[in-house]
């Protein structure tokens, strides 16, 4: 099922401990900027997928193997939190 | 406000059900009652997580029905394979607790009732509730920003919040296309969203608009094409997608 980055703001704040639909990502392979809500989000894939929304490149990839959340941000070049939110 | 509803890491606890009401035959709204709910922006989430008797556990997040200042609701939609929406919709009755955590999202929501940017809101099937938020949050505000929705729905009976959409006040126009079933004598709109369709209804370009599109993905992405064809910048076009996995 494809979705939005909306869908996943509730594991990205466990991952990061704060609001993360509206940071900003960097695609290290085609260096499109969008936000994380912006971005193409599979769920169950298995594990969580964000890929680009502009070349589908891979940008994150969060599994959870024994309570314990595995992520994989290779796919970025670069990941901002807003600051003011 | 927007510190404590976004900045924050965010942790379960326990609602009790303050009051159900049937939407249609297969939605209805979920009052709860949370005494530590820190308040809400209009068009944010939360999650709900159960936890069946042998420790298995499902997650799903749910757009937040009711505005900014009322207290949290959550209306859901039925999938007769889902795990979590049969409970929520059949099983759930007032005075019974749920896990939850939120508010939850930072994008997907409309905070500035001083804004000049008229509104334009397009739903597709339960993608109207965080829209439903965004209007009442406009009304409870006393903005006088005009509003129009764009809401398709299956049939006049899949329509949720019927009688509070068609009693909008002044500035809020609400136009329903319905693509399986019309009732006899349907004056409304017919079929699915397309651009001739927005190009009639959305507002253009030039009055510098703000999009909230809510719905299906493969819907999601028709109005966001449509909306930038017809002259939107891509960053004024809010887009939030939902399917039956997982989804809202």
């Amino acid at each position: 099922m494809e979705l939005d980055g909306n869908a996943i703001a509730g594991l990205l704040n466990d991952v990061f401990s704060t609001e993360m639909t509206t940071a900003v990502g960097t695609c290290a392979a085609c260096g499109a900027i969008s936000q994380v809500a912006e971005c193409v989000v599979y769920l169950n894939a298995p594990g969580t997928v964000v890929r680009c929304r502009n070349c589908l490149g891979t940008l994150m990839v969060i599994t959870q193997i024994r309570s314990m959340n595995c992520v994989d941000l290779r796919g970025l070049a670069w990941l901002e939190a807003r600051q003011d939110a | 406000m927007a510190g404590t509803a976004l900045r924050r890491r965010l942790t379960w606890q326990v609602a009790t059900v303050a009051a159900v009401a049937e939407e249609t035959a297969s939605v209805r709204t979920i009052a709860l009652d949370l005494p530590d709910w820190p308040g809400h922006l209009a068009g944010q989430h939360l999650d709900v997580r159960l936890t069946a008797e042998d420790g298995y556990r499902a997650e799903r997040s749910y757009s937040i029905a009711s505005a900014p200042g009322e207290a949290p609701a959550i209306t859901v939609e039925r999938l007769d394979d889902g795990e979590v929406s049969p409970y929520l919709t059949e099983e759930l009755r007032r005075g019974d607790e749920i896990e939850v955590r939120g508010p939850i999202g930072g994008y997907f929501v409309w905070e500035s009732a001083n804004d000049s940017s008229p509104l334009l809101l397009v739903a597709g099937g339960s993608g109207i509730v965080p829209l439903r938020s965004i209007l009442r949050h406009r009304d409870c505000s006393g903005s006088s920003l005009p509003a129009r929705l764009l809401y398709s729905a299956r049939s006049i009976a899949d329509v949720i919040y019927r009688a509070e959409l068609d009693d909008q006040g002044d500035g809020v126009t609400v136009i329903y296309t319905l693509t399986r079933e019309q009732p006899p004598g349907w004056t409304g709109h017919s079929g699915r969203v397309d651009d001739a369709l927005l190009a009639e209804v959305a507002w253009p370009a030039r009055r510098q608009p703000l999009a909230f599109a809510c719905g299906p993905t493969p819907f999601v992405e028709t109005v966001a094409a449509g909306l930038v064809r017809l002259g939107y910048p891509p960053a004024a076009v809010k887009t939030e997608r939902f399917g039956a996995t997982g989804g809202h």
